[in-house]
Protein backbone atom coordinates (compact mmCIF):
# COMPACT_ATOMS: atom_id res chain seq x y z
CA UNK A 1 0.00 0.00 0.00
CA UNK A 2 1.35 3.28 -1.00
CA UNK A 3 0.49 6.63 0.34
CA UNK A 4 1.51 10.15 -0.35
CA UNK A 5 4.01 11.44 2.07
CA UNK A 6 4.68 14.87 0.66
CA UNK A 7 2.01 17.14 -0.76
CA UNK A 8 2.74 19.56 -3.50
CA UNK A 9 2.91 22.95 -1.90
CA UNK A 10 0.02 25.27 -2.83
CA UNK A 11 1.06 27.78 -5.43
CA UNK A 12 -0.40 30.65 -7.37
CA UNK A 13 -1.96 29.85 -10.75
CA UNK A 14 0.20 30.60 -13.75
CA UNK A 15 -0.09 34.23 -14.85
CA UNK A 16 -2.76 34.92 -17.47
CA UNK A 17 -1.23 35.36 -20.90
CA UNK A 18 -1.12 39.01 -21.94
CA UNK A 19 -4.17 40.06 -23.95
CA UNK A 20 -3.23 39.89 -27.59
CA UNK A 21 -3.26 43.21 -29.40
CA UNK A 22 -5.68 42.20 -32.13
CA UNK A 23 -6.93 44.24 -35.06
CA UNK A 24 -10.27 44.54 -33.32
CA UNK A 25 -8.67 46.08 -30.28
CA UNK A 26 -6.68 48.46 -32.43
CA UNK A 27 -9.73 49.67 -34.35
CA UNK A 28 -11.79 49.84 -31.17
CA UNK A 29 -9.23 52.14 -29.60
CA UNK A 30 -8.97 54.22 -32.75
CA UNK A 31 -12.73 54.71 -33.03
CA UNK A 32 -13.10 55.42 -29.34
CA UNK A 33 -10.32 57.96 -29.74
CA UNK A 34 -12.19 59.56 -32.63
CA UNK A 35 -15.37 59.84 -30.55
CA UNK A 36 -13.39 61.27 -27.68
CA UNK A 37 -11.67 63.81 -29.92
CA UNK A 38 -15.00 64.79 -31.48
CA UNK A 39 -16.71 65.23 -28.12
CA UNK A 40 -13.79 67.25 -26.79
CA UNK A 41 -13.83 69.35 -29.95
CA UNK A 42 -17.55 70.00 -29.63
CA UNK A 43 -17.20 70.74 -25.92
CA UNK A 44 -14.40 73.21 -26.59
CA UNK A 45 -16.47 74.77 -29.35
CA UNK A 46 -19.36 75.28 -26.94
CA UNK A 47 -17.08 76.61 -24.18
CA UNK A 48 -15.16 78.96 -26.48
CA UNK A 49 -18.25 80.23 -28.22
CA UNK A 50 -20.28 80.57 -25.03
CA UNK A 51 -22.30 83.72 -25.11
CA UNK A 52 -24.77 84.32 -22.26
CA UNK A 53 -26.59 86.90 -24.31
CA UNK A 54 -27.26 84.43 -27.11
CA UNK A 55 -28.25 81.80 -24.59
CA UNK A 56 -30.76 84.06 -22.89
CA UNK A 57 -32.16 85.18 -26.24
CA UNK A 58 -32.45 81.83 -28.00
CA UNK A 59 -32.83 79.47 -25.03
CA UNK A 60 -36.52 80.22 -24.45
CA UNK A 61 -37.27 80.02 -28.16
CA UNK A 62 -35.70 76.56 -28.26
CA UNK A 63 -38.00 75.49 -25.45
CA UNK A 64 -41.06 76.92 -27.18
CA UNK A 65 -39.94 75.13 -30.37
CA UNK A 66 -39.68 71.91 -28.40
CA UNK A 67 -43.23 72.50 -27.17
CA UNK A 68 -44.47 73.00 -30.74
CA UNK A 69 -42.76 69.79 -31.86
CA UNK A 70 -44.22 67.75 -29.01
CA UNK A 71 -47.70 69.22 -29.45
CA UNK A 72 -47.66 68.59 -33.19
CA UNK A 73 -46.46 65.02 -32.83
CA UNK A 74 -48.76 64.24 -29.91
CA UNK A 75 -51.87 65.59 -31.62
CA UNK A 76 -51.12 63.96 -34.95
CA UNK A 77 -50.33 60.58 -33.39
CA UNK A 78 -53.60 60.60 -31.42
CA UNK A 79 -55.72 61.82 -34.35
CA UNK A 80 -53.92 59.42 -36.68
CA UNK A 81 -54.63 56.59 -34.23
CA UNK A 82 -58.34 57.42 -34.34
CA UNK A 83 -58.27 57.53 -38.13
CA UNK A 84 -56.25 54.33 -38.41
CA UNK A 85 -58.96 52.17 -36.84
CA UNK A 86 -61.47 52.44 -39.73
CA UNK A 87 -58.59 52.26 -42.19
CA UNK A 88 -57.31 49.01 -40.73
CA UNK A 89 -60.81 47.56 -40.87
CA UNK A 90 -61.26 48.72 -44.44
CA UNK A 91 -57.95 47.07 -45.29
CA UNK A 92 -59.10 43.79 -43.74
CA UNK A 93 -62.63 44.00 -45.09
CA UNK A 94 -63.90 41.51 -47.66
CA UNK A 95 -65.50 44.31 -49.67
CA UNK A 96 -63.04 44.95 -52.52
CA UNK A 97 -63.94 48.65 -52.76
CA UNK A 98 -63.02 49.30 -49.14
CA UNK A 99 -59.92 47.14 -49.13
CA UNK A 100 -58.64 48.66 -52.38
CA UNK A 101 -59.25 52.18 -51.15
CA UNK A 102 -57.38 51.46 -47.91
CA UNK A 103 -54.59 49.74 -49.82
CA UNK A 104 -54.17 52.71 -52.18
CA UNK A 105 -54.24 55.14 -49.26
CA UNK A 106 -51.60 53.22 -47.36
CA UNK A 107 -49.45 52.72 -50.46
CA UNK A 108 -49.55 56.42 -51.29
CA UNK A 109 -48.67 57.64 -47.82
CA UNK A 110 -45.99 55.03 -47.23
CA UNK A 111 -44.50 55.27 -50.68
CA UNK A 112 -43.93 59.02 -50.91
CA UNK A 113 -41.74 61.24 -48.73
CA UNK A 114 -43.43 63.11 -45.91
CA UNK A 115 -41.87 66.31 -47.22
CA UNK A 116 -43.57 65.89 -50.60
CA UNK A 117 -46.91 65.24 -48.91
CA UNK A 118 -46.45 68.36 -46.82
CA UNK A 119 -45.68 70.44 -49.91
CA UNK A 120 -48.67 68.93 -51.68
CA UNK A 121 -50.97 70.00 -48.87
CA UNK A 122 -49.43 73.35 -48.02
CA UNK A 123 -48.40 74.74 -51.41
CA UNK A 124 -50.57 72.48 -53.58
CA UNK A 125 -53.88 73.06 -51.82
CA UNK A 126 -52.80 76.65 -51.24
CA UNK A 127 -53.00 77.22 -54.99
CA UNK A 128 -56.75 76.53 -54.80
CA UNK A 129 -57.22 79.43 -52.41
CA UNK A 130 -60.27 80.89 -54.18
CA UNK A 131 -62.11 77.55 -54.14
CA UNK A 132 -61.16 76.99 -50.53
CA UNK A 133 -62.36 80.49 -49.64
CA UNK A 134 -65.68 79.72 -51.30
CA UNK A 135 -65.94 76.57 -49.20
CA UNK A 136 -65.01 78.47 -46.05
CA UNK A 137 -61.97 76.29 -45.40
CA UNK A 138 -59.30 78.82 -46.24
CA UNK A 139 -58.66 79.80 -42.61
CA UNK A 140 -57.52 76.21 -42.03
CA UNK A 141 -55.21 75.80 -45.02
CA UNK A 142 -53.75 79.28 -44.73
CA UNK A 143 -51.82 78.34 -41.63
CA UNK A 144 -48.74 76.18 -42.09
CA UNK A 145 -49.25 74.63 -38.65
CA UNK A 146 -52.70 73.30 -39.60
CA UNK A 147 -51.35 71.93 -42.87
CA UNK A 148 -48.54 70.18 -41.04
CA UNK A 149 -50.99 68.72 -38.55
CA UNK A 150 -53.26 67.47 -41.35
CA UNK A 151 -50.37 65.95 -43.30
CA UNK A 152 -48.86 64.26 -40.28
CA UNK A 153 -52.23 62.90 -39.18
CA UNK A 154 -52.94 61.42 -42.60
CA UNK A 155 -49.39 60.05 -42.85
CA UNK A 156 -49.25 58.43 -39.44
CA UNK A 157 -52.77 57.06 -39.91
CA UNK A 158 -51.46 55.04 -42.86
CA UNK A 159 -48.54 53.65 -40.86
CA UNK A 160 -50.65 52.98 -37.76
CA UNK A 161 -53.30 51.24 -39.85
CA UNK A 162 -50.63 48.82 -41.07
CA UNK A 163 -49.35 48.28 -37.53
CA UNK A 164 -52.88 47.66 -36.26
CA UNK A 165 -53.75 45.32 -39.12
CA UNK A 166 -50.60 43.29 -38.60
CA UNK A 167 -51.26 43.07 -34.88
CA UNK A 168 -54.92 42.09 -35.24
CA UNK A 169 -54.05 39.45 -37.81
CA UNK A 170 -51.37 38.07 -35.51
CA UNK A 171 -53.98 37.07 -32.91
CA UNK A 172 -54.59 33.36 -33.42
CA UNK A 173 -57.90 32.17 -34.89
CA UNK A 174 -58.56 30.15 -31.78
CA UNK A 175 -59.12 33.36 -29.82
CA UNK A 176 -61.97 34.37 -32.16
CA UNK A 177 -63.41 30.88 -31.96
CA UNK A 178 -63.09 30.77 -28.20
CA UNK A 179 -64.91 34.08 -27.85
CA UNK A 180 -67.62 32.89 -30.24
CA UNK A 181 -67.96 29.62 -28.30
CA UNK A 182 -68.52 31.60 -25.11
CA UNK A 183 -71.36 33.40 -26.86
CA UNK A 184 -69.74 36.82 -26.80
CA UNK A 185 -71.13 39.29 -29.33
CA UNK A 186 -68.66 40.27 -32.03
CA UNK A 187 -68.17 43.77 -30.65
CA UNK A 188 -67.42 42.60 -27.12
CA UNK A 189 -65.17 39.84 -28.43
CA UNK A 190 -63.19 42.38 -30.43
CA UNK A 191 -62.75 44.95 -27.68
CA UNK A 192 -62.27 42.56 -24.75
CA UNK A 193 -60.47 39.62 -26.33
CA UNK A 194 -58.82 40.48 -29.63
CA UNK A 195 -57.76 44.11 -29.24
CA UNK A 196 -55.91 43.76 -25.90
CA UNK A 197 -53.79 40.94 -27.30
CA UNK A 198 -53.22 42.79 -30.54
CA UNK A 199 -52.14 45.97 -28.76
CA UNK A 200 -49.39 44.13 -26.91
CA UNK A 201 -48.00 42.98 -30.25
CA UNK A 202 -48.41 46.51 -31.60
CA UNK A 203 -46.74 48.21 -28.64
CA UNK A 204 -43.20 48.19 -29.99
CA UNK A 205 -44.10 49.27 -33.55
CA UNK A 206 -46.19 52.09 -32.06
CA UNK A 207 -43.17 53.28 -30.10
CA UNK A 208 -41.06 53.20 -33.24
CA UNK A 209 -43.74 55.12 -35.11
CA UNK A 210 -43.84 57.88 -32.47
CA UNK A 211 -40.04 58.18 -32.58
CA UNK A 212 -40.15 58.31 -36.38
CA UNK A 213 -42.79 61.03 -36.19
CA UNK A 214 -40.70 63.10 -33.77
CA UNK A 215 -37.74 62.82 -36.10
CA UNK A 216 -39.87 63.39 -39.18
CA UNK A 217 -41.51 66.45 -37.68
CA UNK A 218 -38.26 68.37 -38.16
CA UNK A 219 -39.28 68.98 -41.78
CA UNK A 220 -42.08 71.37 -40.83
CA UNK A 221 -39.31 73.92 -40.37
CA UNK A 222 -39.16 74.10 -44.18
CA UNK A 223 -42.75 75.36 -44.40
CA UNK A 224 -42.14 78.08 -41.79
CA UNK A 225 -43.50 76.35 -38.69
CA UNK A 226 -41.24 77.29 -35.81
CA UNK A 227 -40.81 73.95 -34.13
CA UNK A 228 -37.49 72.93 -32.57
CA UNK A 229 -35.84 72.65 -35.97
CA UNK A 230 -37.42 75.91 -37.14
CA UNK A 231 -36.13 77.79 -34.13
CA UNK A 232 -32.72 76.22 -34.72
CA UNK A 233 -32.66 77.36 -38.31
CA UNK A 234 -33.74 80.84 -37.27
CA UNK A 235 -31.02 81.02 -34.63
CA UNK A 236 -28.43 79.75 -37.11
CA UNK A 237 -29.44 82.19 -39.82
CA UNK A 238 -29.09 85.09 -37.37
CA UNK A 239 -25.87 84.10 -35.62
CA UNK A 240 -24.10 81.78 -38.09
CA UNK A 241 -23.10 79.87 -34.99
CA UNK A 242 -22.72 76.15 -35.56
CA UNK A 243 -23.64 75.55 -31.92
CA UNK A 244 -27.27 76.19 -32.81
CA UNK A 245 -27.44 72.78 -34.48
CA UNK A 246 -25.57 71.05 -31.66
CA UNK A 247 -28.11 72.20 -29.05
CA UNK A 248 -30.97 71.02 -31.24
CA UNK A 249 -29.23 67.67 -31.70
CA UNK A 250 -28.88 67.36 -27.93
CA UNK A 251 -32.57 68.08 -27.37
CA UNK A 252 -33.73 65.66 -30.08
CA UNK A 253 -31.45 62.93 -28.76
CA UNK A 254 -32.77 63.52 -25.26
CA UNK A 255 -36.42 63.15 -26.28
CA UNK A 256 -35.79 60.09 -28.42
CA UNK A 257 -33.74 58.33 -25.77
CA UNK A 258 -36.27 59.18 -23.05
CA UNK A 259 -39.06 57.82 -25.19
CA UNK A 260 -37.11 54.69 -26.06
CA UNK A 261 -36.41 53.92 -22.42
CA UNK A 262 -39.99 54.71 -21.45
CA UNK A 263 -41.18 52.29 -24.09
CA UNK A 264 -38.80 49.56 -22.95
CA UNK A 265 -40.11 49.98 -19.41
CA UNK A 266 -43.72 50.02 -20.60
CA UNK A 267 -43.21 46.83 -22.59
CA UNK A 268 -41.54 45.05 -19.71
CA UNK A 269 -44.37 46.15 -17.44
CA UNK A 270 -47.25 45.25 -19.75
CA UNK A 271 -45.91 41.86 -20.76
CA UNK A 272 -44.93 40.67 -17.30
CA UNK A 273 -47.74 38.11 -17.32
CA UNK A 274 -46.23 36.52 -20.42
CA UNK A 275 -42.86 35.88 -18.72
CA UNK A 276 -42.06 32.30 -17.94
CA UNK B 1 -6.46 62.54 -70.16
CA UNK B 2 -9.14 65.17 -69.60
CA UNK B 3 -10.22 64.70 -73.20
CA UNK B 4 -10.77 61.01 -72.51
CA UNK B 5 -12.88 61.78 -69.45
CA UNK B 6 -14.91 64.33 -71.41
CA UNK B 7 -15.51 61.74 -74.13
CA UNK B 8 -16.59 59.16 -71.54
CA UNK B 9 -18.91 61.66 -69.87
CA UNK B 10 -20.39 62.61 -73.23
CA UNK B 11 -20.95 59.00 -74.18
CA UNK B 12 -22.55 58.32 -70.81
CA UNK B 13 -24.89 61.28 -71.13
CA UNK B 14 -25.79 60.29 -74.68
CA UNK B 15 -26.56 56.77 -73.50
CA UNK B 16 -28.65 58.09 -70.62
CA UNK B 17 -30.45 60.36 -73.09
CA UNK B 18 -31.49 57.34 -75.12
CA UNK B 19 -32.72 55.21 -72.23
CA UNK B 20 -34.18 58.16 -70.30
CA UNK B 21 -37.65 56.93 -69.30
CA UNK B 22 -39.12 60.43 -69.08
CA UNK B 23 -37.57 62.54 -71.82
CA UNK B 24 -35.80 60.06 -74.10
CA UNK B 25 -37.03 59.15 -77.60
CA UNK B 26 -39.53 56.75 -76.03
CA UNK B 27 -39.97 58.71 -72.80
CA UNK B 28 -43.34 59.25 -71.17
CA UNK B 29 -43.17 63.04 -71.27
CA UNK B 30 -41.96 63.25 -74.85
CA UNK B 31 -44.67 60.87 -76.06
CA UNK B 32 -47.72 61.94 -74.09
CA UNK B 33 -47.02 65.49 -72.92
CA UNK B 34 -45.90 67.21 -76.11
CA UNK B 35 -47.64 70.54 -75.87
CA UNK B 36 -48.22 70.78 -72.16
CA UNK B 37 -46.24 72.16 -69.25
CA UNK B 38 -44.43 68.83 -69.04
CA UNK B 39 -42.98 68.97 -72.55
CA UNK B 40 -39.28 68.31 -72.87
CA UNK B 41 -37.04 71.16 -73.98
CA UNK B 42 -37.42 74.89 -73.53
CA UNK B 43 -41.20 75.00 -73.65
CA UNK B 44 -41.93 72.76 -70.69
CA UNK B 45 -40.61 71.37 -67.45
CA UNK B 46 -40.25 67.77 -68.59
CA UNK B 47 -36.48 67.77 -68.97
CA UNK B 48 -35.91 69.55 -65.66
CA UNK B 49 -38.07 67.00 -63.86
CA UNK B 50 -36.33 64.18 -65.70
CA UNK B 51 -33.00 65.52 -64.41
CA UNK B 52 -34.44 65.57 -60.89
CA UNK B 53 -35.57 61.97 -61.29
CA UNK B 54 -32.07 61.01 -62.37
CA UNK B 55 -30.47 62.87 -59.45
CA UNK B 56 -32.78 61.27 -56.88
CA UNK B 57 -32.25 57.79 -58.27
CA UNK B 58 -28.49 58.19 -58.55
CA UNK B 59 -28.20 59.66 -55.05
CA UNK B 60 -30.06 56.71 -53.57
CA UNK B 61 -28.05 54.23 -55.65
CA UNK B 62 -24.76 55.89 -54.72
CA UNK B 63 -25.65 55.91 -51.02
CA UNK B 64 -26.68 52.26 -50.90
CA UNK B 65 -23.23 50.58 -51.22
CA UNK B 66 -21.65 53.07 -48.80
CA UNK B 67 -24.36 52.46 -46.21
CA UNK B 68 -24.39 48.70 -46.70
CA UNK B 69 -20.63 48.28 -46.31
CA UNK B 70 -20.45 50.64 -43.33
CA UNK B 71 -23.47 48.95 -41.76
CA UNK B 72 -21.90 45.52 -42.21
CA UNK B 73 -18.73 46.53 -40.43
CA UNK B 74 -20.67 48.27 -37.66
CA UNK B 75 -22.70 45.11 -37.16
CA UNK B 76 -19.44 43.15 -36.93
CA UNK B 77 -18.11 45.66 -34.42
CA UNK B 78 -21.26 45.36 -32.33
CA UNK B 79 -20.82 41.64 -31.84
CA UNK B 80 -17.07 41.84 -31.37
CA UNK B 81 -15.47 40.57 -28.18
CA UNK B 82 -13.59 43.83 -27.86
CA UNK B 83 -15.35 46.20 -25.48
CA UNK B 84 -14.05 49.45 -26.96
CA UNK B 85 -15.19 48.40 -30.42
CA UNK B 86 -18.68 47.52 -29.17
CA UNK B 87 -18.94 50.77 -27.26
CA UNK B 88 -17.93 52.97 -30.17
CA UNK B 89 -20.33 51.16 -32.52
CA UNK B 90 -23.16 51.59 -30.03
CA UNK B 91 -22.44 55.30 -29.69
CA UNK B 92 -22.63 55.60 -33.45
CA UNK B 93 -26.01 53.90 -33.81
CA UNK B 94 -27.56 55.63 -30.80
CA UNK B 95 -26.48 58.98 -32.18
CA UNK B 96 -27.60 58.60 -35.75
CA UNK B 97 -30.79 56.72 -35.04
CA UNK B 98 -31.82 59.37 -32.55
CA UNK B 99 -31.20 62.46 -34.64
CA UNK B 100 -33.72 63.65 -37.24
CA UNK B 101 -32.43 63.02 -40.75
CA UNK B 102 -32.82 66.68 -41.63
CA UNK B 103 -30.70 67.72 -38.66
CA UNK B 104 -28.06 65.12 -39.52
CA UNK B 105 -27.97 66.52 -43.02
CA UNK B 106 -27.47 70.08 -41.78
CA UNK B 107 -24.88 69.05 -39.20
CA UNK B 108 -22.87 67.14 -41.77
CA UNK B 109 -23.29 69.75 -44.51
CA UNK B 110 -22.22 72.71 -42.39
CA UNK B 111 -19.90 70.68 -40.14
CA UNK B 112 -17.96 69.27 -43.09
CA UNK B 113 -17.71 72.76 -44.49
CA UNK B 114 -16.24 74.11 -41.25
CA UNK B 115 -13.94 71.12 -40.89
CA UNK B 116 -12.57 71.32 -44.42
CA UNK B 117 -12.26 75.09 -44.16
CA UNK B 118 -10.18 74.77 -40.99
CA UNK B 119 -8.03 72.04 -42.48
CA UNK B 120 -7.44 74.06 -45.63
CA UNK B 121 -6.54 77.21 -43.74
CA UNK B 122 -4.17 75.16 -41.58
CA UNK B 123 -2.49 73.98 -44.77
CA UNK B 124 -2.40 77.53 -46.06
CA UNK B 125 -5.30 77.77 -48.49
CA UNK B 126 -7.25 80.90 -47.61
CA UNK B 127 -10.22 80.71 -50.00
CA UNK B 128 -13.76 79.69 -49.13
CA UNK B 129 -14.62 76.02 -49.40
CA UNK B 130 -17.96 74.80 -50.69
CA UNK B 131 -18.92 71.21 -50.08
CA UNK B 132 -20.73 69.53 -52.93
CA UNK B 133 -24.41 69.05 -51.98
CA UNK B 134 -24.51 65.61 -53.61
CA UNK B 135 -21.49 64.50 -51.59
CA UNK B 136 -22.84 65.90 -48.32
CA UNK B 137 -26.20 64.28 -48.98
CA UNK B 138 -24.54 60.98 -49.76
CA UNK B 139 -22.54 61.08 -46.53
CA UNK B 140 -25.51 62.10 -44.37
CA UNK B 141 -27.92 59.58 -45.85
CA UNK B 142 -25.22 56.91 -45.81
CA UNK B 143 -24.53 57.51 -42.13
CA UNK B 144 -28.21 57.23 -41.22
CA UNK B 145 -28.66 54.20 -43.47
CA UNK B 146 -25.63 52.43 -42.01
CA UNK B 147 -26.86 52.99 -38.45
CA UNK B 148 -30.20 51.31 -39.20
CA UNK B 149 -28.56 48.73 -41.46
CA UNK B 150 -26.25 47.59 -38.69
CA UNK B 151 -29.25 46.80 -36.50
CA UNK B 152 -30.90 44.76 -39.24
CA UNK B 153 -27.68 42.87 -39.98
CA UNK B 154 -26.99 42.33 -36.28
CA UNK B 155 -30.34 40.60 -35.77
CA UNK B 156 -29.69 38.56 -38.93
CA UNK B 157 -26.27 37.55 -37.56
CA UNK B 158 -27.96 36.40 -34.36
CA UNK B 159 -30.32 34.23 -36.38
CA UNK B 160 -27.41 32.21 -37.81
CA UNK B 161 -26.53 29.35 -35.47
CA UNK B 162 -22.98 29.00 -34.14
CA UNK B 163 -22.78 25.58 -35.71
CA UNK B 164 -22.54 27.17 -39.13
CA UNK B 165 -19.30 28.91 -38.17
CA UNK B 166 -18.01 25.79 -36.45
CA UNK B 167 -18.76 23.69 -39.50
CA UNK B 168 -16.83 26.17 -41.61
CA UNK B 169 -13.82 26.00 -39.31
CA UNK B 170 -14.09 22.20 -39.19
CA UNK B 171 -13.82 22.18 -42.97
CA UNK B 172 -10.58 24.08 -42.63
CA UNK B 173 -11.88 27.42 -43.92
CA UNK B 174 -10.35 30.41 -42.23
CA UNK B 175 -12.41 33.23 -40.80
CA UNK B 176 -12.78 35.35 -43.93
CA UNK B 177 -13.78 32.44 -46.13
CA UNK B 178 -16.25 31.12 -43.57
CA UNK B 179 -17.83 34.55 -43.54
CA UNK B 180 -17.91 34.88 -47.31
CA UNK B 181 -18.92 31.37 -48.31
CA UNK B 182 -21.11 30.22 -45.45
CA UNK B 183 -22.42 33.09 -43.37
CA UNK B 184 -22.95 35.88 -45.92
CA UNK B 185 -25.32 33.97 -48.25
CA UNK B 186 -27.54 33.10 -45.32
CA UNK B 187 -27.21 36.59 -43.88
CA UNK B 188 -28.47 38.18 -47.10
CA UNK B 189 -31.45 35.87 -47.20
CA UNK B 190 -32.42 36.64 -43.61
CA UNK B 191 -31.74 40.36 -43.75
CA UNK B 192 -33.31 41.06 -47.14
CA UNK B 193 -36.82 42.07 -45.98
CA UNK B 194 -35.34 44.49 -43.45
CA UNK B 195 -32.91 45.88 -45.98
CA UNK B 196 -35.78 46.33 -48.44
CA UNK B 197 -37.61 48.48 -45.90
CA UNK B 198 -34.45 50.50 -45.30
CA UNK B 199 -34.05 51.05 -49.02
CA UNK B 200 -37.59 52.46 -49.20
CA UNK B 201 -36.79 54.75 -46.27
CA UNK B 202 -33.58 55.85 -48.01
CA UNK B 203 -35.48 56.58 -51.21
CA UNK B 204 -37.89 58.79 -49.30
CA UNK B 205 -35.13 60.49 -47.33
CA UNK B 206 -33.44 61.64 -50.52
CA UNK B 207 -36.22 64.25 -50.77
CA UNK B 208 -34.60 66.05 -47.83
CA UNK B 209 -31.50 66.79 -49.88
CA UNK B 210 -33.53 69.29 -51.91
CA UNK B 211 -33.28 71.55 -48.85
CA UNK B 212 -29.53 72.01 -49.28
CA UNK B 213 -29.97 72.80 -52.94
CA UNK B 214 -29.48 69.54 -54.81
CA UNK B 215 -31.73 69.52 -57.93
CA UNK B 216 -33.65 66.36 -57.08
CA UNK B 217 -37.28 65.55 -57.95
CA UNK B 218 -38.74 67.69 -55.20
CA UNK B 219 -36.58 70.74 -55.89
CA UNK B 220 -37.18 70.65 -59.63
CA UNK B 221 -40.94 70.26 -59.26
CA UNK B 222 -40.87 72.96 -56.58
CA UNK B 223 -39.18 75.39 -58.97
CA UNK B 224 -41.70 74.51 -61.66
CA UNK B 225 -44.55 74.97 -59.19
CA UNK B 226 -43.32 78.40 -58.17
CA UNK B 227 -42.85 79.61 -61.74
CA UNK B 228 -46.08 78.23 -63.21
CA UNK B 229 -48.22 78.75 -60.08
CA UNK B 230 -49.61 75.24 -60.52
CA UNK B 231 -48.28 73.83 -57.31
CA UNK B 232 -50.75 71.01 -56.85
CA UNK B 233 -50.12 69.46 -60.26
CA UNK B 234 -46.36 69.57 -59.95
CA UNK B 235 -46.20 68.25 -56.40
CA UNK B 236 -48.62 65.51 -57.41
CA UNK B 237 -46.15 64.61 -60.16
CA UNK B 238 -43.37 64.52 -57.57
CA UNK B 239 -45.44 62.11 -55.45
CA UNK B 240 -46.16 60.01 -58.51
CA UNK B 241 -42.47 59.80 -59.43
CA UNK B 242 -41.59 58.66 -55.91
CA UNK B 243 -44.36 56.06 -56.12
CA UNK B 244 -42.90 54.86 -59.40
CA UNK B 245 -39.48 54.52 -57.77
CA UNK B 246 -41.01 52.63 -54.84
CA UNK B 247 -42.90 50.33 -57.20
CA UNK B 248 -39.82 49.62 -59.31
CA UNK B 249 -37.74 48.84 -56.25
CA UNK B 250 -40.39 46.50 -54.87
CA UNK B 251 -40.20 44.62 -58.19
CA UNK B 252 -36.41 44.44 -57.97
CA UNK B 253 -36.56 43.28 -54.37
CA UNK B 254 -39.01 40.50 -55.05
CA UNK B 255 -36.66 39.40 -57.84
CA UNK B 256 -33.68 39.37 -55.49
CA UNK B 257 -35.69 37.55 -52.86
CA UNK B 258 -36.53 34.81 -55.33
CA UNK B 259 -32.87 34.62 -56.27
CA UNK B 260 -31.67 34.25 -52.67
CA UNK B 261 -34.24 31.55 -52.00
CA UNK B 262 -33.25 29.45 -55.00
CA UNK B 263 -31.20 27.14 -52.79
CA UNK B 264 -34.04 26.51 -50.37
CA UNK B 265 -36.02 23.31 -50.65
CA UNK B 266 -39.16 23.66 -52.74
CA UNK B 267 -42.33 23.48 -50.72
Amino acid sequence: MSHVTTLIAPQAPPPAPPRAFTAGRFFGNVFLGVWLALSIGIFMMVVNGWDPEKFSRYGPSYLSGLGVTLLLVGLSVVLGGVLSLPLAFARMSKNPVFSWFAYAYVYFFRGTPLLTQLFLVYYGLGSFSSELKALGLWWFFRDAWNCALLTFTLNTAAYQAEILRGAIESVPRGQHEGAAALGLPARVAFFKVILPQALIVALRPYGNEIILMIKGSAIVAIVTVFDLMGETRRAFSRTFDYQAYLWAALLYLLIVELLRNLWAWLEARLTRHLKR
Amino acid sequence: MSGLFAAIAEAASAFLGIIDPLCGPVGIFSLFAKNTLLACGDTGWGDEIALGFLVTASLALATLPVGLVAGFFIALAKQSEERSLRLSANIYTTLFRGLPELLTLFIIYYGLQILVQNLMSAVGYPGAVEINAFFAGMIALGVVFSAYCSEVLLSAFKAIPRGQYEAGYALGLHHGRTMRLIVLPQLIRIALPGLGNLWMVLLKDTALVSVIGLPDILRQTGVAARVTKQAFEFYAIACLLFLVLAFLSSLVFSGIEGWTKRSEAAR
